[in-house]
């Protein structure tokens, strides 16, 4: 709002702006509301997505061979290049809209809307497992073990939806307790070994990982889990009795495994928020020593929040092997998307509802990004680049707000923010 | 971690919380089992491989390259009797180790050394009975694996101890590999490309320090995202772009061997360890020199002091911000240099996501290492070891299947995490913003 004036008299609004800031004991509830939707936390994560995308627009125009070529000659056709860097950011980024929310070429709305089912299908494991981690953060632990989580709760989901013979509704249920039993135990041996013996929970997931990777692959070639009918390390496709059901029809590919992760996400919820359990969680999360002196058994929560952990995780192993790929799975089944639940996590700053529309609004990237590549021939990695750049934004508010010159909310402006402020 | 005294048990946090209290009592006796209960677990395994499914047939080991000068003659392990006269030696440590807990006595560092290499030598020799087992080769191969990991957990120990958490080495590892590929492919010159790859590592740690120093953002959070942006970035502009001109921009010339004219001739450690490029030179280099810097140099001092109590060190006058910013940096500088020996070093072409996890392995050195540059150094070389034991074991036809052998390394490390080193206490600031107040 200060843009307009010239630079001596900004400083002195923002002289201004600060001793106006400290906010008086009774200060109108509108103003403040007003203020934190400009500087808070909201607005942060628009303008963080949107200062992402501009980098990962600066990025694909760079590499545009157009764009390369027209600049050839920019001095002496400047609107070439203007046009040639338009047409490509816009068309990548009209693609990867097309991808994940509503494509307009497409007649009929029933047709026009299913790239946000596919959207809410690619969400769908993103965040269960990024429940899991970020149920970890709450606890203070840091849970890297997603892939193996995944790969243990597929195999176990997995093998019990192709080898068991079950009615409908009972066999799905059965696979489903299975694989969050399998990802429980497997986020679980770590909850133990940190109680017990003091392992450095971040060490043995990852080794955790690699033995998971090799215990699966060692199975998919025996006929544990091998299709009997291939030479390929993949397993059987899963029985129809265990696959989860078409929430829209057979048109659409989004299935009940969804549903299953609403629920996990109000159970977390829940559990953290309004459960005594979840109160020693984040007890222990906010600082171990206090909780322990306060009668917790610090021991006891890290076993249970591994547990927990890796049952959501293991949740979305479940989700992969019953709901996207039935028709049967190998070692990649979890197509890293342990990992982007560290993200996803940190997006939704470990706050169950925030984990939930920051797995939607990856699952929409990674949905998009790979309309992207189709169409636009863009490689998909651009969209681990925004999406990083996405959780750094969020991450540091006041690099956005100093970028946007936002006002701080709540705080007074320190002087050396105020200084800056005014001399930029 | 054995047997250990109250009065110098620094690694649990109940007794260095507790120790105010207990310091005027007499010296307390913990008897610590793990040493001796985790030897007897390996030699009931060792007594169940070597012996019950043990194999007849004779083991070579070959320990001379082809091309030395002295030339070993290869010796032969009848597998069965090595076999046993080995599980006699571990039953013996592990009683020895007994008495010693019993009498609550610490087992010494080099038992447990000893113990792990009889046991080594045991499983090499049952494995690959009935065939020639290239010892050389292992070990020349365990140091190539090793080397990105040996410089990647450095710097993950520099940039711990001055208080900022790196989970960014995978990162760093990258952005070196990435563009000490392109600078040396265009410049044709691969000494360019170390020099490139260091700045690269060192720009991921400038926004690895700049996050975290100065916009208080949490460390571990910056580590994970830098990860996720440079396999992004450097994958997007590997498809894009390297891959439109590969012959142009993704062909360095691999760096030359070179020969140490003496030592290179040492029977065994001779090939393995002076029969290398100039980056592992500069390794053994930077090892000592960061070990003798951490421990015994006032940047050490300042360094540690910094990570340990930064308000103390911002007391005495040291600029807490200036050393971690400038420090993170040469931590990131060194892992990517550790990057360059994937492509220059090793395969030459960048290949997308070619760290693979080695990043996240260097992280689990140095916490295994204690934070200490020579244990951490350690740690990669074994992890480095069983990686490159299934690689040879597949080649010679191994007993076990080869998913078992790629486990091995990350069981072992968890048992030796769960086992041997137990709670490892890092340096207190790590982790923690300093906010000048």
């Amino acid at each position: 709002m200060s843009d307009q004036l010239p630079v001596r008299g900004q400083a002195a609004d923002e002289a201004l702006l600060a001793t106006k800031e400290r906010p008086p004991a009774d200060e109108p509830r509108s103003s403040a509301f007003l203020r934190d939707l400009i500087g808070g936390s909201a607005a942060i994560s628009v303008f963080a997505v949107l200062l992402a995308l501009v980098v990962g627009g600066v990025l694909i125009a760079i590499t545009n061979e157009d764009v390369q070529e027209a600049a050839g000659y920019f001095f002496s056709r400047p609107a070439d290049t203007f046009r040639a860097i338009w047409d490509a950011v816009s068309g990548a980024y009209v693609a990867l809209f097309q991808g994940s929310v509503y494509n307009f070429r497409r007649p009929g709305f029933a047709d026009g809307i299913r790239p946000l089912t596919e959207t809410l299908n690619f969400a769908t494991p993103l965040i269960a497992a990024g429940l899991g981690v970020a149920l970890a953060f709450r606890v203070g632990l840091f849970n890297i073990g997603g892939r193996g989580q995944m790969l243990i709760a597929a195999a176990c989901a997995g093998w019990v939806g192709f080898s068991l013979e079950l009615p409908y509704g009972i066999h799905l249920i059965v696979a489903v307790i299975a694989g969050i039993l399998g990802g429980a135990i497997w986020g679980g041996v770590v909850g133990v070994l940190k109680a017990r013996t003091g392992a450095h929970e971040v060490i043995v997931t990852i080794m955790l990982n690699f033995v998971a990777l090799y215990l699966v692959s060692y199975f998919l070639r025996t006929p544990v889990l091998q299709n009997p009918s291939s030479n390929n390390p993949q397993s059987p496709p899963i029985s129809d009795t265990a696959v989860f059901p078409d929430l829209l029809g057979a048109g659409y590919n989004l299935h009940a495994g969804f549903i299953f992760v609403i629920a996990a996400t109000i159970f977390v919820w829940y559990l953290l928020e309004r459960s005594s359990t979840g109160f020693q969680f984040r007890a222990v999360g906010a600082n171990p020593n206090a909780a322990r002196v306060a009668g917790i058994n610090v021991k006891r929560v890290y076993v249970y929040a591994m547990l927990f952990s890796g049952g959501l995780v293991g949740l979305a192993g479940t989700a992969q092997v019953l709901g996207t790929i039935t028709t049967g799975f190998g070692s990649g089944i979890d197509a890293g998307i342990g990992f982007d639940a560290i993200t996803v996590a940190l997006l939704g700053r470990s706050r169950p509802w925030g984990v939930f529309f920051a797995g939607i609004l990856f699952g929409a990237f990674k949905a998009g990004g790979f309309s992207m590549q189709a169409a636009e021939g863009i490689p998909i990695d651009i969209v681990l680049v925004v999406q990083s750049l996405i959780v750094l934004f969020i991450a540091a508010p006041p690099l956005v707000r100093s970028i946007f010159r936002l006002p701080t909310p709540g705080a007074t402006r320190t002087p050396r923010a105020s200084k800056k402020a005014a001399t930029s | 971690m054995s047997t250990v005294t109250q009065h110098n048990h620094p690694d649990t946090p109940e007794n260095a919380a507790g120790t105010a209290d207990v310091i005027a009592l007499e010296r307390a006796e913990i008897r610590s089992w793990k040493a001796p209960v985790a030897f007897a677990i390996f030699t009931v395994i060792g007594i169940l491989l070597f012996i019950v499914i043990g194999r007849d047939g004779i083991s070579t080991f070959r320990l001379s390259t082809g091309s030395d000068v002295i030339q070993l003659p290869t010796i032969p392990f009848p597998a069965r009797a090595t076999g046993v006269v080995i599980v006699i030696l571990l039953a013996a440590i592990t009683a020895w180790s007994f008495t010693l807990s019993r009498a609550a006595k610490a087992t010494p560092l080099w038992a447990i050394a000893v113990f792990g290499f009889l046991f080594v030598v045991g499983f090499l020799v049952w494995a690959s009975a009935g065939s020639t087992l290239p010892v050389a080769g292992l070990l020349i191969g365990t140091l190539g694996i090793s080397v990105p990991l040996i410089f990647g957990a450095l710097g993950g120990v520099i940039s711990e101890r001055v208080g900022v958490v790196n989970v960014a080495i995978e990162g760093q590892l990258l952005a070196g590999a990435f563009v000490s590929a392109v600078v040396a492919s265009i410049t044709q010159m691969p000494l360019l490309g170390l020099l490139a790859a260091m700045v690269a590592g060192m720009l991921v740690s400038f926004v690895l320090a700049a996050f975290s120093i100065r916009y208080l953002v949490d460390q571990v959070i910056v580590g994970v995202v830098l990860n996720v942006l440079v396999t992004g970035l450097t994958g997007f502009l590997f498809s894009q772009v390297l891959s439109a001109n590969p012959t142009l921009l993704n062909s360095p010339p691999r760096l030359e061997r070179i020969n140490i004219p003496v030592l290179s001739e040492i029977p065994v450690l001779g090939p393995v360890l002076f029969r290398q490029t100039i980056i592992v030179y500069v390794m053994y280099f930077t090892i000592a020199a960061v070990y003798i810097g951490l421990f015994h140099t006032r940047w050490g001092l300042r360094l540690r002091s910094v990570g340990e109590h930064p308000q103390a060190a911002d007391t005495v006058g040291i600029n807490v911000t200036g050393t971690r910013f400038w420090n993170v940096s040469l931590a990131g500088a060194i892992a990517g240099f550790g990057g360059a020996y994937l492509t220059l070093g090793a395969v030459g072409a960048f290949n997308k996501e070619m760290t693979a996890g080695a990043g996240f392995i260097a992280l689990a050195a140095v916490i295994f290492g204690r934070w200490d540059p020579i244990r951490a150094t350690l740690a990669a070389l074994l992890f480095g070891f069983a990686t490159n034991l299934q690689n040879v074991l597949s080649i010679i036809g191994s007993p076990v299947p080869s998913e078992f052998m790629l486990m091995l390394p990350y069981i072992v490390t968890i048992v030796a995490v769960a086992g041997l080193v137990g709670r490892v206490r890092g340096p207190a600031a790590a982790g923690k913003p300093y906010i000048k107040s």
